[in-house]
């Protein structure tokens, strides 16, 4: 495996009778734009917090950036930045005060800060209502703020958890470009999505997961041209009998 | 430990301070509100705290010149009003209906303890022992309270002269080192008490703090970047150790502007900033308690009165037996406090300097236990 990719051996995560996780293994190479694609309640979550540190699997090894998650978590937080699926942000700091706080919990400098700061809130076409408080974002300047809050770092790898979830077509259409311009930089980014528009359009390849285990693994061509499929909804009804969004 | 980390979140809790109107209330504007409101009730400046605030029965079996000066001195004090009784039991039956606040009796041989001290003041040997009974409204937290170290007082100066106070006395009579012949309203013996009463609100707002940021997702967000555990609590610490130092500069002014004027120095102020901040950190202890068991902000309102309440009936400005409030931390800085403030004694003497050292004993225990159980418990639920 190069550096900054992933590599997940046998994850399991049981939480009681539960199993989340179910012996789970693939690898994302450096620079990859990887999706992990599967309805609600499938895993994608559980797996992006066992790689993210907040879990610990109950079996399984995985290393992040070519570091071991058990040994070099300390190592992994500093090279990778996380976009949690409910936008977490403190409504009573302005928006950019909330990417500011971020930035300093990363170690970076103020020039640095200010510099990436600028840069990312332009990018989301946040620059105006950064000043504003958090509190009074609509849901989309939510998402949008707390996506710049987990890339404030320049993070060689980005966790996007459903980063997209309740945004309107025009804040959708443009975090697509963003997370396109990530791969454009050589970052690896893992993105969960039970978006099918979106798993086709942006991902390199695709794991298709349900119920904790990897079910279909390839691109998306790949994919749908194995199954004979029209769409990777289509795939996971081939394989499964159930649609992705049930 | 990260400075910058630990700066930065701290910033961020200053910030909620300021910005949000409930924390706001609760840690800056609830204790100027209370010594405001409780000054101008009780204190120099309000109508019940003036000049005469207790009615005194006096029964007197003595009848010489002894006896006269002693209820001429009670008199003259300002703050008691007397009225003589030929009986005790006439006295009693107008202290249960409530048109005295209490009574004393002059024993018969009250002259001859004078004038045996005043024969020889050296030799205790020598001298007639005499008590004067004292009995108030037990009715009244307050009067039971005030009462009678302002009785014990008065008849401190009778014996030894108002000069004589404030040199060493061969004959003790029990009452704490330093005192001076000042009138105490009901505002000065219940300011010490308000310094710990507005620092045992910390518990509510660490508690709401850590668990919004909990169910929020703000704890686990921050738990994917480099930060320690350590530097979040640390940062937290530090600001709540900072809303403390503002709430006692707080309560110091207003409580002087209502007229308060403690019988201390610059040392006996700074003493109280730390001593307050001791209990500040006890407070935030309880605060990481009570996050780690609540799992919603409600919860942690509800739980955390379970360390308030307490402290604030038996460790501020409610009379309550010693042995009762001696069960909680807030208990001794009220007692340190009150024994600087009101009756003079130095940072340095033995009786404050034992309720610093079990106070840094409380603080050691319970921060460590609210580190220790937030740790494993409190940041996910």
């Amino acid at each position: 495996m190069k550096e900054n990719g992933i590599k997940l051996q046998n994850i399991v995560k049981k939480f009681d009778d539960i199993t989340a996780v179910d012996d789970l293994s693939f690898e994302v190479e450096a620079g990859e734009l990887f999706g992990l694609l599967g309805p609600n309640g499938a895993g994608k979550t559980t797996t992006i917090k066992i790689l993210t540190g907040l879990l610990k699997p109950t079996s399984g090894e995985a290393k992040v950036g070519g570091y071991d998650l058990k040994k070099s978590i300390g190592k992994i937080k500093e090279m990778i930045g996380v976009c949690p699926q409910e936008p977490a942000f403190y409504p009573y700091l302005t928006g950019r005060e909330n990417v500011e706080l971020f930035g300093n919990l990363h170690g970076m400098s103020k020039t640095k800060i200010k510099e990436r700061a600028e840069e990312l809130l332009a990018k989301v076409g946040l620059v105006e209502g950064a000043t504003r408080k958090a509190g009074k974002y609509s849901g989309g300047m939510v998402r949008r703020i707390s996506l710049v809050m987990a890339l404030i770092n320049d993070p060689d790898i980005a966790f996007l958890d459903e980063p997209t979830v309740a945004m309107d077509v025009q804040s959708r259409r443009a975090t697509w470009d963003f997370i396109r311009d990530l791969k454009t930089q050589g970052k690896t980014v893992v993105l969960t999505t039970h978006y099918i528009e979106e798993a086709e359009m942006l991902c390199d390849r695709v794991g298709i997961i349900d119920r904790g285990k990897l079910i279909a693994l390839n691109t998306p061509k790949a994919l749908m041209a194995e199954y004979d499929a029209k769409d990777l909804e289509d795939v996971f009804i081939k394989i499964t009998g159930r649609k992705i969004r049930e | 430990m990260n400075l910058q980390r630990i700066y930065s979140l701290m910033k961020k809790d200053l910030k909620k301070l300021v910005r949000v109107p409930a924390t706001l209330f609760l840690a800056l504007i609830f204790p100027l509100i209370l010594t405001g409101a409780f000054g101008f009730a009780f204190g120099s400046l309000g109508g019940a705290g003036g000049e005469v605030a207790y009615t005194i029965g006096i029964v007197d079996l003595d009848e010489t010149i002894w006896a006269e000066y002693f209820i001429g001195n009670l008199t003259e004090s300002e703050v008691l009003e007397t009225k003589s009784y030929d009986t005790s039991v006439e006295a009693e039956d107008d202290l249960s209906q409530g048109i005295i606040d209490a009574f004393l009796v002059i024993p018969e041989n009250f002259s001859n303890s004078f004038n045996s001290y005043n024969l020889n003041p050296t030799n205790a040997s020598t001298w007639v022992n005499s008590t004067v009974e004292l009995t108030v409204d037990q009715g009244s937290m307050i009067v039971s309270a005030a009462i009678p170290p302002l009785v014990q007082q008065i008849l401190a100066e009778t014996l030894y002269g108002k000069q004589s106070m404030i040199v060493a006395q061969p004959v003790q009579i029990g009452t704490p080192e330093g005192i001076e012949a000042d009138h105490f309203t009901q505002f000065d013996l219940m300011a010490p008490g308000m310094f710990a009463f507005a620092a045992i609100f910390l518990t509510m707002i660490v508690a709401e703090g850590f668990v919004e940021e909990r169910t929020e997702g703000l704890l686990r967000r921050i738990q994917v970047t480099p930060t320690s555990p350590t530097d979040v609590i640390l940062s937290s610490v530090t600001a709540n150790m900072i809303t403390a130092v503002l709430q006692v500069a707080i309560i110091f002014i207003m409580a002087n502007l209502m007229g308060f004027n403690p019988l201390t120095d610059l040392s006996g102020y700074i003493f109280a900033f730390v001593i307050v901040l001791l209990l500040a950190l006890c407070n935030i202890g309880f605060g990481l308690i009570t996050a780690s068991i609540a799992k919603t902000p409600g919860a942690a309102t509800g739980i955390s009165f379970m360390f308030i309440l307490p402290q604030m009936f038996l460790g501020t400005f409610v009379p309550v037996p010693d042995a009762v409030g001696q069960l909680v931390p807030a208990y001794y800085v009220t007692d340190a406090l009150t024994s600087i403030f009101l009756r003079g004694a130095a940072i340095t003497s033995e009786k404050v300097l034992l309720d610093l050292v079990i106070m840094i004993g409380f603080c050691v225990v319970i921060i460590l236990a609210g580190i220790t159980v937030f740790a494993k418990f409190g940041r996910e639920k």
